[in-house]
């Protein structure tokens, strides 16, 4: 499986964000996404998860299950988390897990292994904002996706949560995963970098 | 399917739930139709010759009043992103949204319709003539309405937008419901011809609703 990006322009607002851009990345790569604030990081993800059209260029996937879109193979963690304050951590789960579909695993086991297996029944109101965020990392577990689109991934997560979350994406991409990952920090892993908007 | 009922479902138990709003809907219906009588005055003829009226209008702003969150919520904490994103047919998703709206906020409406029609003096079959035109006909309001809440979310205004959007392409459910209430009440002319025009409106809008909202919200996405 290969993703590639050939002269990817993306306008916002009438404004140029980013201009022939190329990218590219195979399974078990992951490559992150650099920039300063407002370079285009979350915009390259959008686009390539579908959420956005390019102004011009193409995105492109070989390989991967031919009668499924890019968007259907993806996961997109953005900076919004796509929580219901109103229902459960495990509804929350339960629902992503059952509307996403596909290849899906046990809910409670995905929040075990995030360390949310104690607040299962919990609102989803009463969660921190590194609870939250390793919520929205029981999904990308309970629900398997070969690309993961991950937007600034490591935000608000502590120390114990950030050397999960590397074990996580090493796990990903032995099994052939693909990430790309906007990010200021260090992912943790061995990954290209992709400088977008002059420097940093 | 699983899918679609998995939305189905949590979307009415966040509606049921508080703060939900399944509940608004009806205490505003409830207020509006308690109040008329009391605008109206004491003339229990009148009230009665005015109460299928009220009774729609009453069921049409209540269903307005808790539409424009069917999209926004889910535009403004990142689900419409994924919904976009899965691999469930953006309409059918659109279409199941519907339908959970309908059931946490349309049906209560014709539930409190029996109690409501005793405060306009409405006899039990003029009652129950008036819930059967708001089983046929608060869907299409709902599917219709879902159009203009799609565009709301494209157009980043909530609210104020969505009744002008909307109002207009009630009209006709307004009409031929108001149409055959009145003809079971009080004749002369016949149920059938509104009340078959009120279910053909309502199956109509089944198609057209989720298809141009599914359009609208691929449109609006950023």
């Amino acid at each position: 499986m290969r993703l590639s990006g050939r002269g990817v322009s993306c306008v916002r607002g009438g404004r140029e964000v980013f201009a022939s851009l190329d990218f590219e990345a195979s399974s078990g790569e992951a490559l992150a996404v650099i920039g300063r604030n407002g370079s285009g990081k979350t915009s390259l993800l959008r686009l390539i998860a579908g959420l956005l059209a390019p102004a011009a260029g193409s995105i492109a996937l070989d390989g991967g299950e031919a009668e499924l879109t890019l968007p259907e193979q993806a996961h997109y963690l953005g900076h919004r988390d796509a929580l219901k304050p109103a229902l459960s951590v495990l509804e929350n789960l339960g629902f992503w897990r059952d509307f996403l579909g596909g290849e899906v695993f046990d809910a409670g086991e995905s929040l075990a292994s995030v360390g949310l297996g104690h607040t299962a029944h919990l609102p989803a109101a009463y969660l921190s904002a590194g609870q939250r965020r390793r919520l929205s990392l029981a999904r990308l577990l309970a629900v398997r996706r070969p690309i993961w689109l991950l937007d600034e991934p490591t935000a608000a997560l502590d120390a114990a949560g950030q050397s999960l979350f590397t074990g996580l994406m090493r796990a990903h991409l032995a099994r052939g995963g693909l990430i790309i990952a906007a990010t200021h920090g260090p992912l943790g892993i061995d990954a290209p970098e992709l400088r977008i908007g002059g420097a940093t | 399917m699983t899918a679609l009922s998995a939305l189905i479902q949590r979307d009415i138990r966040i509606a049921l739930r508080i703060g939900g709003g399944a509940l608004i809907g009806v205490l505003f219906f409830l207020s509006v139709v308690v109040l008329m009588p009391f605008a109206v005055g004491p003339d229990l003829k009148l009230l009665a010759r005015l109460g299928p009226a009220i009774l729609w209008l009453g069921a049409l702003l209540a269903s307005l009043l808790t539409l424009d969150r069917l999209f926004m919520a889910d535009h403004d904490d990142g689900s419409l992103d994924l919904i976009v994103m899965s691999r469930n047919s953006l309409e059918l998703a659109c279409a199941a949204k519907a339908l959970a709206h309908w059931i946490a906020a349309g049906l209560p409406l014709i539930v409190a319709t029996p109690v409501l029609g005793l405060l306009l003096n409405l006899d039990v079959p003029s009652t129950a003539a008036v819930a059967l035109t708001l089983l046929a006909g608060t869907p299409a309001l709902t599917f219709t309405g879902m159009i203009g809440a799609a565009l709301a979310v494209t157009l980043h205004r909530g609210g104020l937008l969505l009744a002008v959007l909307v109002l207009p392409l009630s009209i006709p459910v307004l009409i031929f419901g108001v149409a055959a209430s009145e003809a079971a009440i009080s004749g002369p002319q016949s149920f059938g011809a509104p009340f078959a025009i009120l279910c053909a409106l309502s199956l109509v809008s089944f198609v057209v609703g989720p298809v141009a909202a599914a359009a609208s919200l691929r449109q609006g996405l950023d």
